[in-house]
C-alpha cells in the first residue's frame, strides 16, 4: 500500500481496518459487497474513493460511519473497536465523531439553514455555533432561508455546515457533488477543502467523477469489493482548478 | 384475477393496520346506527303490537267512587270507542320470605266477560274465579322476583283486613310494561306487585259494589284527546275525579317513551361522529398512498390503462375497506342490539319481542358509510383521475415552509428545533392538524359522556336521599287521616321522629298552560323530608304561597311572584289563586310544595295527613315492620334504604355497560386517528427521520420528532373534547328530561381528567406501535434516494 503524503506520515491513524468483508444475503442471492479491505486513514487526511457502482465504496463508507456493521474483519476508530458496538453505541459514535454529507443533502425541509445546523449543535458535545458553521461554508447571508428557497449547491453547503458544526473527527461524503452542476459543485468542494484544512477533519469523499481525485491526499480505487489501487497525489490541486 | 386486482390485494395486505383502523371506525358507525335505529324500532314495534293486541287504553282517570251507570255518559263522549271500569287500590303485602312489607296495586277484572281494555297476557294459570274469594293473578316480574308460582300464598292488607291470597295466574299487562311502585325511583319487582282480582271480591272488600274508582278509555283514531279529557273531568267532577290523563302521562308508557327518545338521540349523535372520522381517515390514508404511488399511476396510464380504470382501482380499495367495516359493523350492531334488547328485558316487560331486522336499516348504514368513505377519498381519487402521465413521472413539488406569525412573535424561541419542526408542520397543513385534533377531541368527548352520567346520578342521589328526603321510611295511608294519627305513628316501635305530609291533587294553570299534579303539604318543622332552594339550602315554607320546582316552573312558565290558578280535584272542588313564592330544586316529577296548614286552608278543611315520614331505630326494625304489616290504615310503605340500594344497583349495571361501550368506541376513534396520522407522518418523513438517525439522533430523539406534533395536537384536543363532551352530555340530558324525571347536569372535574387520561393512553399506545417502525428505518437506503 502506498504511504500517505510526507507531511501526514507521522499523523495519528483515525481508522484502521483489516480484512473487512460485508456479505448481503437477499433471499437466494448472496452479494459480496466488501471482499477483504485493509486500510488506514490518518488524522487530517483527505481521501477520495473512486470506482464503478457496486465496487464497495459506499459499503465501506457506511461501515466507517457506523451505519452498518462488517460481516467479518476488524475496524478500529482511534483504537476503539467499532465492529462489536451495538446500535446505541453506534448512534453515540455517529453523534460525537462523524459528519455525513449525502448526494441529496437530506435537510429537514421545515427548518431554515440555521435551524438545520442547530439540530445537530443542540445534541453535540462541543459544537461551534450554527452561524460559525454556516460562515465556514460561505452561507452567512442565507441563514434564515428554508431548503426549498435555496439552490442545490447552497443546500449541499448547509449539509456540510450541519456535518462539521459538531467538530467531528471524520467527515464522510457520499457523492456530494453528484446532483450538482460543475460551478456549484466546485463551491461545494471548496467548502470541503477549507473545512479539511482549517479544522483538520479527516475527510473521505466518494465520487464517480474522476476529476475530483486531484484534490485529495490519497485516492483509493475500488473494484469488486476490494481496494484495487491507491495513489498518493504528489501535488493537490485547488477545487477551482478541477476541470469537470 | 387481473394484475391490477392483484396489486389491490397486495396493497391491502401491506396497509392492513391502517385499513383495519379505518374499517373499525366505519364498523363503529354502522354498529351504533343499527343499534340505535334497529333497537328503537324493535322496541317501538314491540310496544305498538303489544298495545294493539292487548288494547292499551288512551285515557285514564281515577276518582273516589262513582256508580256504574256513569259509564254510559263516558261512552257517549264523542270519539270514545270503549270504556273499562275498574276498582284500583294499593295494598300492603306481607310476603313470608321478606321482612319488609311490600306494596301491591289491586286492580279489578270485569265479571262475566273478558276485559275490553288493558287486557292481560296470561303467562301461567288462569284469571281469578269470581266465585272463589282470595284468588289473584299477579304480574310476572313480581312473581319471579319473589318466587311465586301457581298455588303460592301470601297475605295482603285489603280494606283494613289482612287476607290470604292464592296465586292462580301469572300475567303481563300493557299498563305495566315498566312497573314502578309508589315513591320508587326504579322498578323494584321484589317490593311492588300488581294483583288482578275479580271485581266481585274487590267491590266487596272496598265497599264499592255497583261502583268504580278508576276508568280507562279507548278513543277512535283522530279524536281530540284534550277535549275528551275535559269532558271526562266534567263528568267525574262530582265523583271525586282527580283529573283524567292521557297515555303520555301514564308512568309505564312515559318511561318507555323516554328510553326510545334516548335511543333516537343516540342514533342522531353517535353515528355521524364515526362517519366524519372515517371520512377523514380515508382522506388521510388514500392521499398518502396516492402520493407514494404517483409514478405507478403515471406508469399505468402510460401503459395504456384508461383514467377510469386507474381511478377505479383506487375506488375499489376504498370500497373494500368500507365493505369490510360495514360487514363487521353489521355483525356487531346485530349482536349489541340483541344484548341491549335483552337488557331492556330486565326493565320492560313484554310478552313477546318483535325483532326488527329490516334490511333498510342495514342498507342505510351501508349507504351512508360508503358515502362517507368516498367523500373522504374524493380529493385523492380526483387527483388520480386528473394526473397526467408525464407529470406523474416527475417528483411532486416539495412543500414550502415559511416563518409563521407564531415565530414572528417570538413564541417558539424558547423551544428546541424538534418543537419548531412540529409547529411548522401543523401550520403548513392546518386543516389536517385541525381535523386530527377534532378526531381526538371527539374521542375525549365520548369518554366524558361515558363518565358524566355517574356524576349526575351521584348528584341526584346526594340531593334526593341525603339532603332532601332524609327519612328512613314513608307510610302512605289508604285514606286521608286526621292529624292525631301522627301521635299513633310516633308510638310505633322504634320510631324516633315522625313528620306528616299531605297530598292534594290539583290542576295548576297559568294562562293556557296546564298540568295535573299534586301539591305536597309539609309541616313547618322539618328534619326529614325537606325542601331545598336552587342553591341547595333548606328553605322555610311560606305562610301562604307555593314553591314549585324548576321543571314545573319551566313547563308552566312561572317565576317567583307569579300568581297561578289552582283547580282542586278530588272531593273538595273549587278554583283558587296562589302566589309562587320561590322556585326550588327537586328532580322527580312536577313538584309543588306548601305549608301543610296553608294547604288545608286552601282546600278549606281541617288538618289532615296523607302519610308520615319517619326516622326509626334500626334495632327495632323487625318490630316496626310487624306493626306496619298489622296496621290496616297503611296502604304502602316506602323504604329509602332499599330504594337507594335498588337505584344504585340498577344504575351501576346500566352505567357500567354503557361506559364499556362508549370507551370502546372512543378508543377505536383515538386509535384510528392517532395510528393513521402517525403512520402517515412516518411515511412522509421517513427520509428526514432516517437522516436524523444518521446524524446521531437516538431512536428516542427521532421518535420525539415524529410524535411531538401528535402530542401537541392530542393535548390541544383535550379542552375541545371536554367542550364536545359537555355538549353531548347536555343533549343527552335534554333527551332524558320529562315530567316524571329530571336529571341534574353535572360533570365533575375528575371526569374531564379521566376522559383525557383514557384518550391519552389510547393515543400513546397507538403512537408506540408506530414507534416500533422507527427502529426499522433503513438508514442506508433512504440516503440514496431522492424524496
Amino acid at each position: 500500500m502506498a504511504a500517505p503524503r510526507e507531511s501526514l506520515a507521522h499523523a495519528e491513524p483515525i481508522f484502521e481496518a483489516q480484512g473487512l468483508t460485508k456479505i448481503y444475503r437477499n433471499g437466494e442471492v448472496v452479494v459480496r459487497a466488501l471482499a477483504g479491505v485493509d486500510l488506514t486513514l490518518f488524522a487530517g487526511e483527505m481521501v477520495v474513493l473512486l470506482g464503478p457502482s457496486g465496487s464497495g465504496k459506499s459499503t465501506l463508507l457506511n461501515i466507517l460511519g457506523g451505519l452498518d456493521r462488517p460481516t467479518s474483519g476488524t475496524l478500529r476508530f482511534k483504537g476503539l473497536e467499532l465492529s462489536g458496538l451495538g446500535d446505541r453505541e453506534l448512534t453515540l459514535y455517529r453523534r460525537d465523531h462523524v459528519g455525513f454529507v449525502f448526494q441529496f443533502y437530506n435537510l429537514v425541509p421545515s427548518l431554515t439553514a440555521r435551524e438545520n445546523v442547530a439540530l445537530v449543535t443542540e445534541i453535540a458535545r462541543d459544537p461551534m455555533t450554527p452561524d460559525e458553521a454556516l460562515a465556514l461554508v460561505g452561507l452567512e447571508h442565507r441563514m434564515d432561508h428554508f431548503p426549498a428557497q435555496m439552490s442545490g449547491g447552497e443546500q449541499q453547503r448547509v449539509a456540510i455546515a450541519r456535518a462539521i458544526a459538531k467538530r467531528p473527527e471524520v467527515l464522510l461524503c457520499d457523492e456530494p457533488t453528484g446532483a450538482l452542476d460543475s460551478k456549484t459543485g466546485i463551491r461545494v468542494l471548496e467548502a470541503l477543502a477549507s473545512v479539511n484544512a482549517e479544522l483538520g477533519t479527516t475527510t473521505a469523499v466518494i465520487t464517480h467523477n474522476a476529476a475530483i481525485k486531484d484534490i485529495a491526499h490519497r485516492v483509493f480505487y475500488f473494484a469488486d469489493g476490494r481496494i484495487a489501487d491507491v495513489k498518493v497525489n504528489a501535488r493537490r490541486v485547488e477545487p477551482a482548478e478541477v476541470s469537470w | 384475477m387481473s394484475a391490477l386486482d392483484r396489486k389491490l390485494l397486495r396493497d391491502l395486505m401491506r396497509l392492513w393496520p391502517q385499513a383495519l383502523a379505518i374499517a373499525l371506525v366505519v364498523a363503529s358507525g354502522v354498529a351504533t346506527l343499527i343499534l340505535g335505529i334497529g333497537t328503537r324500532r324493535s322496541l317501538d314495534e314491540t310496544r305498538t303490537a303489544y298495545y294493539e293486541q292487548y288494547e292499551f287504553a288512551d285515557v285514564f282517570a281515577e276518582l273516589t267512587r262513582a256508580p256504574k251507570p256513569v259509564a254510559r255518559s263516558l261512552e257517549e263522549i264523542a270519539g270514545v270507542r270503549s270504556v273499562e271500569l275498574r276498582i284500583r287500590r294499593f295494598a300492603l303485602l306481607d310476603l313470608e320470605q321478606r321482612e319488609e312489607p311490600a306494596t301491591g296495586l289491586a286492580i279489578s277484572l270485569p265479571e262475566h266477560r273478558p276485559a275490553v281494555l288493558n287486557r292481560l297476557y296470561l303467562r301461567q294459570g288462569r284469571l281469578p274465579d269470581p266465585s272463589r274469594a282470595g284468588e289473584v293473578t299477579v304480574n310476572e316480574p313480581f312473581a319471579k322476583a319473589n318466587g311465586l308460582g301457581i298455588g303460592s300464598q301470601f297475605s295482603a292488607v285489603l280494606g283494613g283486613t289482612k287476607r290470604t291470597l292464592t296465586v292462580v295466574g301469572v300475567a303481563l299487562s300493557p299498563e305495566f310494561v315498566y312497573a314502578l311502585g309508589p315513591g320508587d325511583l326504579m322498578p323494584d319487582n321484589r317490593r311492588f306487585g300488581v294483583l288482578w282480582m275479580s271485581e266481585k271480591s274487590l267491590a266487596g272488600i272496598f265497599d264499592l259494589e255497583g261502583a268504580f274508582n278508576a276508568v280507562e278509555l279507548k278513543l277512535l283514531p283522530g279524536t281530540n284527546e284534550a277535549e275528551v279529557i275535559r269532558q271526562v273531568d266534567g263528568i267525574l267532577e262530582r265523583y271525586g275525579g282527580v283529573g283524567a290523563y292521557a297515555r303520555v302521562d301514564q308512568v309505564s308508557h312515559a318511561f318507555l317513551d323516554g328510553e326510545l327518545k334516548q335511543l333516537q338521540a343516540m342514533s342522531r349523535v353517535i353515528p355521524p361522529i364515526f362517519l366524519f372520522v372515517s371520512a377523514f381517515l380515508m382522506n388521510l390514508t388514500l392521499s398518502r398512498l396516492i402520493a407514494l404511488e404517483r409514478e405507478q399511476i403515471g406508469l399505468l396510464k402510460a401503459l395504456g390503462y384508461s383514467r377510469l380504470a386507474v381511478t377505479g382501482h383506487y375506488m375499489r380499495l376504498v370500497l373494500l375497506i368500507a365493505v369490510f367495516g360495514i360487514g363487521l359493523g353489521s355483525l356487531a350492531g346485530n349482536w349489541l342490539g340483541r344484548g341491549l334488547t335483552r337488557l331492556y328485558g330486565d326493565f320492560f316487560f313484554f310478552p313477546f319481542l318483535v325483532f326488527s331486522r329490516d334490511l333498510d336499516v342495514y342498507a342505510l348504514a351501508a349507504l351512508v358509510s360508503c358515502a362517507a368513505a368516498f367523500l373522504g377519498g374524493a380529493k385523492a381519487l380526483w387527483e388520480v383521475l386528473a394526473l397526467a402521465p408525464a407529470v406523474a413521472m416527475q417528483p411532486p413539488v416539495p412543500p414550502r415552509f415559511r416563518q409563521t406569525w407564531i415565530e414572528r412573535l417570538g413564541l417558539l424561541r424558547p423551544f428546541s428545533q424538534v418543537t419548531t419542526i412540529a409547529v411548522r408542520h401543523m401550520l403548513r397543513w392546518p386543516l389536517r392538524a385541525l381535523l386530527t385534533a377534532l378526531g381526538i377531541a371527539l374521542a375525549t368527548g365520548l369518554v366524558v359522556v361515558a363518565f358524566f352520567t355517574l356524576d349526575s346520578v351521584e348528584m341526584m342521589i346526594d340531593i334526593t336521599f341525603f339532603r332532601t328526603e332524609r327519612q328512613q321510611a314513608t307510610l302512605n295511608f289508604a285514606e286521608e287521616a286526621p292529624l292525631r294519627v301522627l301521635h299513633d305513628v310516633e308510638h310505633m316501635p322504634g320510631v324516633l321522629r315522625a313528620e306528616p305530609y299531605r297530598i292534594v291533587a290539583v290542576k295548576l294553570r297559568n294562562g293556557h298552560l296546564e298540568r295535573r299534579l299534586s301539591i305536597i303539604g309539609k309541616p313547618p318543622e322539618r328534619e326529614l323530608s325537606r325542601v331545598l332552594d336552587v342553591e341547595l339550602k333548606p328553605v322555610d315554607l311560606p305562610e301562604h304561597g307555593l314553591l314549585v320546582n324548576q321543571r314545573l316552573a319551566d313547563v308552566l312558565e312561572l317565576s317567583r311572584g307569579d300568581e297561578v290558578e289552582v283547580e282542586l280535584l278530588g272531593k273538595r272542588r273549587g278554583i283558587r289563586r296562589v302566589v309562587v313564592d320561590d322556585v326550588i330544586e327537586s328532580y322527580f316529577g312536577l313538584g309543588a310544595f306548601m305549608d301543610i296548614d296553608a294547604l288545608s286552608r286552601l282546600v278549606g278543611e281541617g288538618p289532615r295527613v296523607s302519610g308520615v315520614h319517619i326516622a326509626y331505630d334500626r334495632r327495632q326494625q323487625p318490630a316496626l315492620y310487624r306493626a306496619v304489616k298489622n296496621t290496616p290504615a297503611i296502604a304502602a310503605i316506602e323504604l329509602q334504604r332499599i330504594a337507594l340500594q335498588r337505584f344504585r344497583e340498577t344504575m351501576a349495571e346500566n352505567i357500567s355497560i354503557m361506559r364499556a361501550v362508549y370507551i370502546t368506541l372512543s378508543v377505536i376513534i383515538a386509535f384510528g386517528v392517532v395510528y393513521n396520522s402517525t403512520r402517515i407522518q412516518l411515511s412522509e418523513r421517513a427520509r428526514e427521520l432516517a437522516s436524523l438517525r444518521v446524524l446521531g439522533f437516538t431512536r428516542g430523539e427521532v421518535s420525539r420528532v415524529l410524535l411531538t406534533e401528535l402530542a401537541i395536537l392530542t393535548a390541544l384536543a383535550q379542552p375541545l373534547g371536554w367542550l364536545l363532551g359537555y355538549v353531548f352530555g347536555w343533549a343527552l340530558i335534554r333527551a332524558f328530561q320529562s315530567d316524571l324525571f329530571t336529571v341534574p347536569f353535572v360533570i365533575e372535574p375528575a371526569t374531564y381528567g379521566t376522559s383525557a387520561l383514557v384518550v391519552l393512553a389510547a393515543a400513546a399506545a397507538s403512537a408506540l406501535i408506530v414507534r416500533q417502525r422507527v427502529d426499522r428505518l433503513d438508514l442506508i437506503a433512504v440516503l440514496k434516494t431522492r424524496d
